[in-house]
């Protein structure tokens, strides 16, 4: 197992995810003797889950059963113990296309913050780029560090406990693109800039308020970078619903045809048509009560030639 | 110098590659080939120049279609408003404050004015432009350089670059797919170097390059097709180097029920598809020879005629049918290839074990995706994308029936792009529609003995069995 790499076996040491149902998921640490509770009973690592393939239905001791997954940087983004608020699912596939991110790539991103994103990077640069990433909060550089680790995934990424502000990345005129969710992006973009390549890169940052990005977006023109674009994507869920829904009694038909024909007309009524009960059955779907509506603004940029 | 250049290599334009021309937000791939006219935004160009230089360099173009680097960025000098009004109560918009005719602005393009000066023609030559407030100036400068600019910028292309493109030039050909849309699913399918992807995709490849970006060319990824062969425009753009190719695999759809079963040869005769497009090919190849042969007989006439030659019919003879064998040795090493490549192909498949599954096509989704869901492992993820919501619901509704899957999720996502200004920071006026929908979810053990459909498909209700221990 590891966050890069799919394997079929669970191991000891392994990091699995464990579905609970209804996307409730849960990470659990693999170990030979251990034991998770979980509202379904007790799932014992040594019989249920060592050795069973990943994708296994695991029965829990009270008769419930779930499902045993492998690690997904998107399955770990929904189930990651947060230390911070987190970037989800859609805003970091919006941010690993537009950084034009892939194998090989190398990328600054700071802060770290639960790692969240750090995951989804290490996943598409995987074997052959590295991600130098940047948390000025000790307890939480050192989690992750520990994180990474039991991910598998510590030779991709070097973890560097500063402040990107003053400090800057730890590198220069390595990284193919840049990524920074601080509070005080402008402060950075010079940092960034000396991180990346001569020949030029992505940037991208993320700010929940629309004064920062305005005083993110001057920095950068100032900074010389171009192709400066923000914007905003929310994910839409959709339920699927099978609905019944009532079908009105208007009473008896009178048209035309009906009255010439006389006491016929009646029997002509459809025959699934009982006066009460007329309904039609729908499958459609429903959002749900609320929905989340901002997350952040994504102001990308390109750095060019220097 | 020499390491340098080196270290520049790989970020030079070649002749033969693959790039994206650009200018503001329109895009357009092409390949660059030496004295071939292309057309961009209403205008002819070779791209001969473009040869040598790096990426991303912007070029002016001059009259007659060739290429020129531009000059290092004239500084934008904002030109410091000396003149500007406070607001426009006063301003008519009665189409008579511009001085200049089409004409006149015409003769300035002819005699090879640059945008700038024709631009500050249009300033001067305006009885309003003073009047306006200094971000009207603005806007209004920066619409005129939007419209008299004549750059191009060649870009190397990349997933982000292409499926903007598309999206804005032929969304039909992707099936209406947004660009955030794809991104979602790149992630949603945890596409990454090494593992082994299916794909069935009409996005004229779009779909399928944005994958193999992402592997990188590790792992392979299996092509399903329907018809009679692979549609993969779209992976040419990207440009990829040769040996990404071999990473890609395809495999009819016709063939997959006798997969399943078990029942594909794909030694024997069983490429009925393919053969049948090489024998059609066989036949009319045969009838030219023929017809040469008649073509060369009033010649053979005339020359017997001449010099009552018989040695040299019988050597066009001998030729002609050289050259025949010739094509039939051709026919059956393309064909022995064809086989070759579905014998690889199946035996990737066969192990039904495959990493992740992607469907993007205009086909309804419900029988692709049961279908191919079989080839994946257990706790593997699935991503379908389609232009109709209604037909997901279809394959949401079969997979709980069925089960064998967890997490799913019936999504689309809202984008919208901002204009961030001092003081006139607002999202842009018009925004995209929608960009499909996708369902998602992961592959789980499906369990023999439970049948489908039974109520435990559903989410147990915790019972309250106590369990002494």
């Amino acid at each position: 197992m590891s966050f890069v790499e799919y394997s079929d076996f669970i191991q000891d040491g392994d990091v699995a995810i464990v579905h609970l149902g209804h996307n409730s998921v849960t990470p659990v640490k693999v170990q030979h003797g251990a034991q998770t509770q979980t509202r379904y009973g007790v799932i014992r690592h040594s019989t249920d889950l060592i050795g069973q393939r990943y994708g296994s239905k695991v029965t829990c001791s009270k008769g419930g059963w779930v499902h045993v997954l492998h690690p997904t940087p998107e399955l770990w983004t929904v189930s990651l113990p947060h230390r911070t608020q987190i970037l989800y699912t859609t805003d970091i596939a919006m941010v690993t296309m537009m950084l034009e991110l892939k194998p090989g790539s190398v990328v600054c991103e700071s802060g770290t913050g639960s790692g969240s994103l750090s995951h989804a990077i290490l996943r598409t640069i995987a074997p052959t780029g590295h991600l130098h990433t940047v948390e000025f909060h000790q307890q939480r550089a050192e989690k992750v560090v520990e994180e990474f680790k039991e991910h598998r995934v510590d030779q991709l990424v070097t973890v560097r406990n500063q402040d990107v502000c003053k400090d800057g990345f730890g590198v220069t005129g390595v990284a193919d693109a840049v990524f920074l969710d601080i509070p005080s992006p402008w402060e950075a973009v010079g940092h960034a800039k000396a991180a990346m390549k001569k020949h030029g890169g992505r940037l991208c940052s993320f700010s929940p308020c629309i004064e920062q990005v305005q005083r993110t977006c001057e920095a950068l023109t100032e900074q010389g970078f171009e192709e400066i674009r923000s914007l905003e994507i929310l994910l839409r869920v959709h339920n699927v619903r099978p609905v019944t829904l009532q079908l009105p009694d208007f009473g008896p038909d009178s048209s035309d045809s009906s009255s010439q024909a006389g006491p016929e007309a009646l029997k002509e009524a459809p025959p699934s048509a009982t006066p009460n009960h007329a309904s039609l059955k729908i499958k459609t779907t429903t959002p749900p009560r609320e929905m989340p509506g901002h997350t952040g603004y994504l102001t990308f940029a390109t750095k060019p030639r220097t | 110098m020499a390491h340098n250049e080196d270290n520049d290599y790989e970020y030079r334009i070649k002749e033969g590659d693959h790039v994206v021309l650009k200018r503001g937000d329109v895009y357009k791939a092409v390949q660059i080939q030496r004295k071939k006219k292309v057309i961009f935004e209403k205008q002819w160009i070779f791209l001969d120049n473009a040869v040598g230089h790096l990426y991303s360099t912007t070029f002016e173009i001059a009259s007659g279609g060739t290429l020129q680097p531009k000059e290092n960025k004239e500084t934008e000098s904002s030109t410091d408003v000396q003149v500007a009004g406070t607001d426009n109560r006063h301003i008519n918009d009665d189409g008579k404050s511009q001085k200049l005719t089409r004409d006149d602005i015409e003769t300035m393009k002819e005699q090879g004015l640059t945008d700038k000066e024709i631009i500050k023609q249009l300033i001067d030559n305006s009885s309003t432009f003073n009047n306006k407030t200094g971000y009207a100036q603005d806007k209004y400068i920066k619409k005129k350089k939007k419209k008299y600019e004549n750059t191009v910028m060649v870009l190397k292309p990349t997933c982000r670059i292409l499926a903007m493109m598309y999206h804005g030039r032929e969304p039909g050909k992707i099936c209406h797919l947004r660009y955030d849309t794809l991104a979602q699913m790149l992630t949603l399918a945890n596409i990454h170097a090494g593992s082994k992807v299916l794909v069935f995709e009409t996005c004229a490849g779009l779909v399928l390059g944005s994958i193999m970006e992402r592997m990188g060319g590790f792992g392979s990824v299996i092509q399903m097709y329907p018809g009679g062969g692979p549609v993969r425009a779209g992976v040419e753009c990207f440009g990829f180097p040769a040996h990404f190719h071999d990473t890609l695999h395809e495999f009819p759809i016709c063939h997959v029920n006798a997969l399943l079963a078990g029942t594909l040869d794909a030694s024997a005769k069983d490429s009925a598809p393919e053969e049948k497009q090489l024998s059609v090919a066989a036949e009319e190849e045969q009838k030219q020879p023929e017809a040469e042969k008649q073509e060369g007989s009033p010649e053979e006439e005339s020359m017997e005629a001449n010099t009552g030659d018989d040695v040299g019919q019988d050597q066009e003879k001998l030729e002609i049918e050289k050259r025949q064998e010739a094509k039939a040795q051709e026919r059956k090493v393309k064909l022995e290839e064809k086989r070759r490549k579905l014998a690889a192909a199946a035996a990737l498949l066969e192990g039904r074990n495959a990493d992740g599954l992607v469907i993007a096509s205009h086909f309804h989704p419900c029988s692709v995706l049961l279908g191919l869901l079989k080839f994946l492992s257990p706790s593997r993820p699935f991503v379908v994308f389609s232009q109709y919501k209604e037909t997901l619901i279809e394959c949401y509704t079969k997979l709980k029936e069925q089960g064998g899957t967890v997490n799913l999720m019936l999504t689309d996502t809202w984008l919208r792009h901002y204009q961030v200004l001092p003081d006139r920071t607002h999202p842009l006026l018009l925004m995209s529609g929608g960009g499909g929908y996708l369902l998602s979810g992961t592959t789980v053990a499906t369990d023999p003995s439970k049948p489908a459909g039974s109520p435990q498909a559903e989410e147990p209700a915790p019972k309250r069995q106590k369990v002494k221990d």
